[in-house]
């Protein structure tokens, strides 16, 4: 496989100089230790790699001591509390927050907030954010040279219900070049940060689309060295979810750690 | 007729599968700070304290891209379960705070001494996400006037002796009105900060 670079001349400063080729293989040979790993009687990996080279930007912000594993005391096994009064309603569709519709494929995106031991994470506070249909954000630091859509902000808010669940109600966000290699892409996909019942069920995820050829050339997404853990971030279609003459739905469970349930937790996750 | 068949998510068992993390991003600014994040109290509460730091990297850079969340208890040891976290009243203590880094690496929170909860010394739990963090990163924050509860502390008795200072914060005295604590965050090299692992 061979992937054309791009003309020197597009390229912005701080664009990291590895091709994709080069990138590729660091991907490969990761997942393969990983694998190896597995079969040498390990436990797979659950969480992406704190020290994961092919992402540039994790070089110099992970740490290099192993974490302190401990006991959580009564401040970690809390939570705080949010409710309806934090969060309007309205905050849960991104596609009326200005005066006209924003451009692109509107989509429903639902499930279920879970704990470790399936149980609803309830009335818990779960945030999302976006790039536009064209791949943009609407922050001062996003300099891809994709068009703002003044109707799209790409921020939603919503708590969980009585059984844990959600809904969103949006546009599908549009895949965007970023500075890690050359000629990068990241995959189209919503951000997501969740609180559950204890600090120590905080999560921030990315959830992205089914069947995306960015995958493979991804080094956000295939910083989780397994694959079946990283498949865990991928939404699936659910014609049940979509709205009639209005929108596409996307189905996506989202299962937090815990309370007591980190036996799954590998001793490699965090290495 | 497979193309007729409807992909279904992973049946859920019990217990399920954890979904795993991934990186913050650069580009949550306009999306998770919000107006009073960082104010657990108003600045001129008699007893508001300044809690801020730097955020640095392996080369000593400080990281300009960093979102901070702290959670603790309140001054008398208790956790709050009062709404208020997101949409701040100004007088309800809710015990949550969430702060970006500015282009120096700094943050600062407004807030009150936490009293001690369970057998713990006390402490500020602080969350950091970043680019470049694959998986958020915890820590706690002590402070030096409780030295004689670090003794029995279970945390600071696990951490080797050369790193328990990473986990405690510079007292700073009046600054302002207020008492300072400093508590810089080193995500890699020297001085690294210890950071955690909870047995959850």
């Amino acid at each position: 496989m061979s992937h054309t670079s791009s003309p020197a001349s597009r390229l912005r400063p701080g664009t990291g100089a590895s091709s994709q080729d080069e990138i590729n293989a660091e991907i490969v040979a990761i997942e393969a230790d990983a694998a190896a790993r597995v079969a040498a009687g390990g436990s797979p990996e659950l969480h992406p790699r704190r020290d994961y080279a092919p992402y540039r930007s994790s070089l110099l912000r992970h740490p290099t001591h192993e974490l302190v594993r401990i006991d959580p005391e009564e401040v970690e096994r809390v939570s705080p509390a949010f409710g309806h009064t934090d969060v309007n309603s309205l905050e849960s569709d991104l596609t009326i927050q200005h005066a006209g519709e924003p451009i692109g494929e509107r989509m429903t995106v639902g499930g279920r907030v879970l704990d470790g031991e399936g149980r609803p994470v309830r009335h818990q506070l779960i945030e999302l954010w976006q790039a536009n249909a064209g791949g943009r954000y609407v922050h001062k630091r996003d300099q891809h040279p994709a068009p703002l859509d003044p109707n799209f902000t790409g921020v939603g808010r919503a708590i969980t219900g009585d059984n844990g669940e959600y809904s969103f109600t949006t546009i599908k966000p549009g895949p965007y070049p970023w500075k890690n290699h050359v000629n990068a892409w990241r995959p189209a996909h919503i951000h997501f940060s969740l609180f559950g019942n204890a600090f120590t069920q905080r999560l921030i995820t990315q959830m992205y689309f089914p069947g995306d050829p960015l995958f493979a050339l991804d080094p956000i997404y295939q910083s989780i060295a397994d694959a079946d853990a990283r498949a865990r971030l991928v939404g699936q279609y659910d014609h049940s979810l979509s709205v009639p003459e209005f929108s596409l739905g996307y189905r996506w469970d989202i299962v937090l750690t815990g309370p007591k349930s980190t036996w799954m937790e590998g001793e490699d996750a965090d290495e | 007729m497979s193309d007729l068949t409807t992909p279904q998510s992973p049946t859920l068992q019990s217990p399920a599968l954890q979904t795993p993390s991934q990186t913050v991003g650069p580009f949550y600014g306009y999306a998770l700070p919000y107006t009073g994040g960082p104010q657990l109290v108003a600045g001129y509460h008699p007893r508001a304290i300044r809690f801020h730091g730097t955020v640095t990297d392996g080369a000593g850079e400080p990281i300009l891209d960093a979102l901070l969340e702290i959670w603790q208890a309140d001054e008398s040891g208790a956790l709050s379960r009062e709404l208020g976290s997101l949409d701040r009243d100004g007088f309800t203590f809710s015990g949550f705070g969430r702060c970006a880094t500015t282009i120096a690496g700094h943050y600062t929170f407004t807030t009150l001494k936490p009293g001690a909860a369970g057998s713990a010394a006390p402490y500020i739990l602080v969350c950091v996400f970043a680019r470049g963090v694959t998986h958020h990163l915890f820590t706690r924050a002590y402070f030096a006037e409780d030295a004689a509860r670090h003794e029995t502390d279970a945390l600071l008795n696990a951490v080797p002796a050369d790193r328990r200072d990473t986990l405690v914060c510079v007292s700073e005295g009046l600054v302002g009105g207020a008492e300072s604590y400093r508590f810089d965050i080193r995500l890699q090299g020297e001085n690294e900060t210890v950071f955690l692992d909870f047995d959850a």
